[in-house]
């Protein structure tokens, strides 16, 4: 199971602040897509992707256990 | 006593310059971040401000470590707010110390642009017409690898 942590504008697109899928093995960006096909409000253009509180890029393979976060564009200080 | 915190209560001022002050010290600057109420016009009434907590902490933490390289003697201290917060109220402080005073302004100064860069903190805008999640203050949109290049991550 990979833990799936939304934030700010995310979090309400999709109605919910954590979420649980099997989606080890797979890429970030694929798991991208399989996301906004699910939830069609969820655009994820430009915003980036945290696996267990580091910044990844998209061709980075999650394992069981990772805790993926979608950080939009930060608006901080 | 830790140097890099994400909180909900207000912000004493004087606790975060503390962090920083110290013998080899002879300059402290205190950036201090507040809530406008005017943006271009558009009159604010209050802000929600939400972060990635562990993960924010993290990056504040890295800004320190990179100023700490630039400006080797620096002294680093970053507290943001988060929750509801109201106009005029402190939303982060910034406390920067150095032997001499013009590093301490440059490397206070490079603590709060990194912060609109890398740390996962949000700020929700709320009008008397309506609200909004403001992103990319630096308008820098595209992210063309799926993250901000290797220079924007790493300063």
């Amino acid at each position: 199971m990979v833990k799936i942590l939304w934030f700010a504008h995310l979090s309400e697109a999709v109605g919910k602040r954590e979420l649980e899928i099997e989606v080890a093995g797979m890429t970030v960006a694929a798991l991208k897509k399989q996301l906004q096909e699910q939830y069609p409000d969820l655009v994820l253009e430009h915003v980036l992707t945290a696996v267990n509180e580091e910044y990844v890029a998209d061709d980075m393979v999650l394992d069981n256990g990772d805790v993926v976060a979608f950080i939009p564009p930060v608006s901080g200080g | 006593m830790k140097n890099y915190e994400i909180v909900s209560d207000p912000i004493c001022i004087e606790a975060v310059t503390k962090k920083v002050m110290c013998p080899t010290a002879g300059a402290v600057t205190t950036f201090i971040g507040t809530v406008r109420e005017f943006t271009k016009g558009k009159q604010t009434l209050y802000l929600i401000y939400e972060a990635y907590q562990e993960m924010a902490e993290k990056k504040l933490c890295q800004i320190g470590k990179e100023i700490q390289e630039k400006w080797s003697e620096a002294k680093v201290a970053i507290t943001h707010r988060i929750g509801r917060l109201e106009i005029g109220e402190i939303a982060v402080v910034i406390a920067v110390s150095t032997p001499h005073r013009k590093d301490a302004y440059l490397a206070n100064e490079y603590a709060i642009e990194r912060i609109k860069e890398i740390v996962p903190i949000w700020k929700k805008e709320h009008w008397k017409d309506g609200q909004i999640w403001i992103g990319d203050q630096r308008e820098q949109v595209a992210y063309p690898t799926g993250k901000p290049e290797e220079d924007l991550l790493h300063g």
